[in-house]
């Protein structure tokens, strides 16, 4: 999600006035109000874009589609930019050297006249093309644009490989105007810091450089300060947008021209011829897209009864124009995001107005019904609720330091078991493999509470099974029960089973078994169902409760709850 | 009855008993009564709580003597016991080992003694030898800490300046002195209490039942009596319940709704293939919830679907089929197998329809499932964000339905929610479209809040599955964000936090 700012006075005079009403139709529309405050002091409003409409991500390109939204005479239907599209003048050429494979193969380019420029329309051209590297350019990864004003460059442009260290030119924010070279500009130039990782491992760097060898820019990176820097004066610029996917470029060129094509009636696009080899490309390609719309399928996913005219008036509000004979949708150039007929369905919906829909459930009878675990777990909750003790409910992650460390488990044990998540933002970044350290570390946190405390927690853990080596996720129950002894909770956990009409044997473990390390020697018991373990009692030993800061005696079980579930 | 009776009636034993000394003060109370502190205590508490007394109970710090201050107090502080030797040997200049051996003291109390007489210049160490510096007169005038110690106890709060120095440098030495809280219990009899007081209880013939034992009720033992009245208003303590987590019973409710309406609950794991959860769901590979910093990835992998839901699915993400143009990349196997903790429970609806498409051999479908469980991204906590999170899910799968049902049946949910007001507005899912996001308009606050996403699945997404666009109705809102409204919770994590009170305290779901 993108967040827009529109000036306030600007909407009012070239869109309409801002009240309630105008404020949900922007809702309505499909573009969410972040941000709105009535005071007069504040000069922008915010709205959200979503990400399959990059097209919205200037005031220019909401203001032209919200138009026609709101049916503005004049406003709706396509507006076909191929029409008043140059095509390219002399010397209007980009060859696109071969040394590029592998590093940043292509580009699409544009040159645009006559623009009026102000601090605030330079300001909303930097606006879109950041919006744009972050969005569709996947933080520049994808594709970056880069705009030139023509007045300081010689054309034909080329596009090509080269060196670091071979590279040499003033980038923008330079301290003290100083020549870089491409490496250091990587290792020195704050954006270029920021942006080194897209060009790491190259041997050489992409490069756009004007007919007199002037270097205008080392994309992805940064731009010359003589050759790429747009100011008031500027009237002509050369845009170049250069990536890994063609058809992706051509589209972010034709968002970026015919945004700057709506600042004024007088701009003028020019097409360029892009070398590629003995292959000539033509960009842009402003020529509308076309695409099948069968009207029973719009009514069918709609449950609506529109005829072919009214569909006609809700694509046109929408952008589009239909030939309802051709049963055809023309879409305009700066729209990418249309793969399927059920995307331009979508905008019918849009245009007929979400609110307006009469929400309806079918007359087909289906039979509800619950997970049988879930039922049981329920049960379970219900029984020992019954003996007064509270559910608690944690993370399914946890600290190496709770999981392992506070319990006393051996380094080799959690070598083998842990699970962990490549990154975290937290201190939580292993998979809980089991619930008692988590019992604990509640009682831990809850020393000023009265007691006794009883406490109990179901829920998933996650274990290694090395044999197919895939994750195990059991449920799990543990109760936990402070101050108290062995006697308390084994009188809990027997009265659980005999509610449950399930037969479980409560043994002492035989020498040598392995055992959860938190138990007192003597005080621990294997639980069997099937003549299986399923879990462990006991009273915990002193040292762990000192390593969780406890004062008070704890027993406690946790036991597996699959079983349980195979055997109800 | 008169008033004064009926107040009669209410009294226990114990309060009858402490009545008539209750203006001798608490101290004689004590000895008069005849009754143990508490049940005193208990017996005052119930008669100010009647209005009879005015009853003042004030809590003071109060400075006493500790084990060795008693000790001291009585043979001299250690200081004392010092210059006392050095004073009658002040001709000889003793060493070190032969003061602490004649003035019989402990290496703590000698060092403590040495250390004050020290700062106060009464003596000087040289060479392993006391030289005594203090005349007689200074050696007799009794020390500070010396008139304190036979002043205790005193109260804290309002110690002199002197008497505070003294403690200072007292309290740091072993248990000389020690702080003690004491009640202070001031009582006064009110205007009614007084006309009780006189009331001679001893003549008073009526005989009272206070418990009701097992032997009264055998042997009717309580006719010809009466049963002591009650405060039946007095504040009881409270007794701790059993009870589910509240976010449990928040689920069970959405579960019954969900049941209710005709919806078969799905269940599945937690760690799942980006096949399922990402693929599947036709969300391009290089979408950003697929990077490690808004995801979490486990350092494995998870196997592969059969080879051809594996090749549908990478069809419509490379070059998509005749009715759509798909994402149109170069599909990467390794990227898919990539394990993850769900990002959402719409996975679990991916798994259902391949299992439905596995098990089926016609696509006349009418079926409905849902779930609610936890789901996982890579967040920071605060008061909005977390790491977990509960999603309820949602999917009609049935070839007849439309937009306007996927809006009926979310209409239905949020107002059996408790949410009369649903809006619905455009949304953008990668895998639905039309896509929706829903707003329910909290009354009280007269705000809309957003709860979350549904739509129609797009034929990328069906198509794998069932060789045809089946339009799936598909929902994942949020759960979180419905029963933190409910409970009036303003922060996230109050739900995880598990503070033994709160939840003591929690109210139930009521619903």
């Amino acid at each position: 999600m993108t967040i827009i700012n529109i000036n306030k006075k600007s909407f009012e005079k070239e869109i309409g006035k801002l009240d309630e009403v105008m404020l949900g139709k922007i809702a309505m529309f499909g573009t969410p109000v972040d941000s709105f405050d009535d005071d007069e002091l504040v000069d922008n409003f915010a709205i959200e874009v979503f990400p399959n409409r990059p097209d919205l991500l200037s005031y220019q390109g909401f203001k032209r589609s919200f138009l026609a939204y709101l049916d503005k005479k004049g406003k709706t239907g396509l507006i076909d930019y191929s029409k008043s599209l140059k095509k390219p003048a002399k010397d209007y050429e980009v060859i696109v050297d071969k040394s590029l494979e592998g590093i940043r193969p292509y580009t699409a380019c544009a040159i645009v006249k006559n623009l009026q420029l102000s601090d605030s329309r330079i300001k909303e051209i930097i606006d879109i093309q950041e919006k744009l590297h972050t969005t569709l350019g996947r933080k520049r990864k994808k594709a970056a644009i880069g705009i030139y004003p023509i007045e300081k460059i010689s054309l034909p442009i080329t596009f090509k490989a080269l060196e670091g260290d071979k590279i040499k030119f003033v980038p923008l924010d330079s301290p003290g105007e100083k020549e870089m070279t491409g490496l250091s500009i990587l290792q020195r130039h704050p954006t270029g810091r920021d942006y080194a990782h897209l060009l790491a491992g190259k041997e050489k760097f992409p490069i756009f450089v004007d007919a007199k060898e002037n270097i205008l820019s080392m994309p992805p990176i940064i731009n010359s300060n003589s050759t790429g820097k747009v100011t008031n004066e500027t009237r002509d610029v050369f845009i170049e947008c250069s990536g890994f996917d063609f058809e992706i470029l051509k589209k972010i060129l034709n968002i970026v021209v015919t945004t700057l094509a709506d600042f004024s009636d007088k701009v003028e696009i020019y097409q360029m011829n892009v070398h590629y080899g003995k292959k000539k490309e033509i960009t842009p390609d402003l020529k509308p897209e076309k695409m099948k719309l069968n009207i029973e399928n719009v009514n069918k996913l709609l449950g609506l009864n529109l005829n072919s005219k009214q569909l006609r008036g809700f694509l046109e509000r929408m952008g589009y124009s239909y030939n309802e004979k051709k049963r055809e949708v023309l879409i305009p150039a700066y729209r990418n995001d249309l793969l399927h007929e059920v995307d331009l369905i979508e905008d019918v919906a849009i245009a007929y107005g979400y609110d307006n829909f009469d929400p309806i459930i079918p007359a087909v009878s289906t039979i509800g019904s619950e997970s049988k675990n879930e039922i049981i777990k329920r049960k379970i909750s219900e029984i020992i609720n019954g003996a007064g003790f509270i559910e608690i409910s944690n993370y399914h992650l946890t600290t190496r330091d709770d999981q392992f460390k506070k319990m006393n488990v051996a380094d080799k044990e959690i070598k083998d078991s842990v699970i962990e998540v490549n990154e975290s933002k937290t201190e939580y970044n292993i998979l809980r493999n089991d619930l008692s350290h988590f019992a604990l570390k509640i009682l831990s946190e809850n020393v000023d509470a009265s007691y006794p405390q009883k406490i109990y927690e179901m829920g998933r853990v996650f274990n290694l099974d090395k044999e197919s080596n895939s994750i195990n996720e059991k449920e799990k129950l543990c109760l936990a029960y402070s101050p108290a002894n062995y006697t308390d909770v084994k009188r809990i956990i027997e009265s659980l089973f005999r509610m449950m009409k399930v037969e479980i044997e409560i043994k002492e473990p035989e020498s040598g078994e392995a055992l959860p390390s938190h138990f007192i020697e003597g005080r621990i018991a294997k639980i069997l169902i099937d003549n299986e373990v399923m879990g462990h009692i006991g009273e915990v030993h002193p040292k762990i409760l000192k390593n969780w800061k406890l004062k008070m005696a704890v027993a406690m079980f946790e036991i597996d709850l699959e079983k349980v579930f195979e055997k109800i | 009855m008169d008033e004064t009776e009926k107040i009669i009636e209410y009294l226990s034993l114990n309060e009858k008993k402490i009545l008539p000394y209750v203006m001798l003060g608490y101290e004689k109370l004590i000895e008069e009564s005849g009754l143990d502190e508490v049940s005193i205590m208990r017996a005052l508490e119930y008669l100010a709580n009647k209005n009879l007394i005015a009853l003042n109970v004030e809590k003071k710090k109060i400075v006493e003597l500790g084990i060795n201050g008693v000790r001291y107090n009585k043979n001299g502080l250690p200081e004392r016991k010092l210059l006392n030797y050095l004073n009658e040997n002040k001709n000889k200049v003793p060493t070190l080992e032969e003061s602490q051996k004649q003035s019989k003291l402990s290496d703590d109390e000698f060092k403590a003694a040495l250390g004050v007489l020290k700062k106060r210049a009464m003596i000087e160490l040289k060479k392993g030898k006391i030289l005594l510096n203090a005349n007689g007169n200074e050696v007799a005038k009794k020390m500070l800490e010396e008139i304190f110690l036979e002043s205790l106890p005193l109260e804290l709060e309002s110690l002199a300046p002197e008497q505070k120095h003294s403690y200072e440098t007292l309290k740091n030495r072993k248990e000389i002195v020690l702080i003690e809280e004491k009640r202070f219990i001031s009582i006064e009899l009110t205007e009614y209490g007084k006309k009780l007081s006189n009331v001679k209880f001893d003549e008073d013939k009526t005989e009272y039942i206070e418990a009701l034992t097992p032997e009264i009720i055998k042997n009717d033992g309580w006719k010809g009596k009466k049963f002591r009245r009650y405060d039946v208003a007095a504040s009881v303590p409270k007794i701790e319940i059993g009870k589910r987590h509240f976010v449990n019973q928040s689920i069970d409710y959405g579960r019954r709704v969900w049941t209710e309406m005709g919806f078969c609950e799905m269940e599945g794991k937690m760690v799942q293939g980006s096949f399922w959860n990402f693929d599947a769901l036709f969300t391009a590979q290089d979408h950003p919830v697929r990077e490690m910093q808004d995801t979490f990835f486990l350092n494995r992998t998870e196997e592969l679907p059969p080879k051809k839901i594996l090749d549908s699915v990478k069809k419509f993400h490379e070059k998509g089929d005749k009715s759509s143009k798909g994402w149109r990349y170069e599909w990467n196997e390794d990227e898919s197998k990539k394990a993850v903790l769900r990002t959402h429970t719409t996975v679990l609806s991916a798994l259902t329809l391949d299992k439905m498409s596995r098990e089926k051999r016609n696509t006349d479908f009418s079926e409905k499932y849902f779930a609610i469980g936890k789901c996982f991204r890579n967040e920071t906590v605060d008061w909005s964000h977390g790491f977990e999170f509960n999603q309820t899910e949602g999917i009609v799968v049935d070839k007849n339905v439309n937009f306007r049902h996927l809006l009926g049946y979310l209409n239905q949910f949020f107002k059996k929610m408790g949410y009369d007001k649903v809006r619905f507005r455009p949304a953008y899912f990668p895998y639905t479209e039309p896509s929706v996001e829903i707003d329910v308009y909290h009354p009280e606050k007269k705000v809309w809040l957003e709860l979350g996403g549904a739509g129609i699945f797009r034929p990328e997404v069906t198509i794998p599955f069932f060789g045809e666009h089946i339009p799936i109705l598909a929902w994942g809102p949020g759960f979180d964000r419905i029963l933190m409204d409910y409970y009036e919770i303003k922060d996230l994590r109050q739900l995880y936090k598990n503070d033994i009170r709160q939840l003591r305290e929690m109210r139930f779901w009521m619903k």
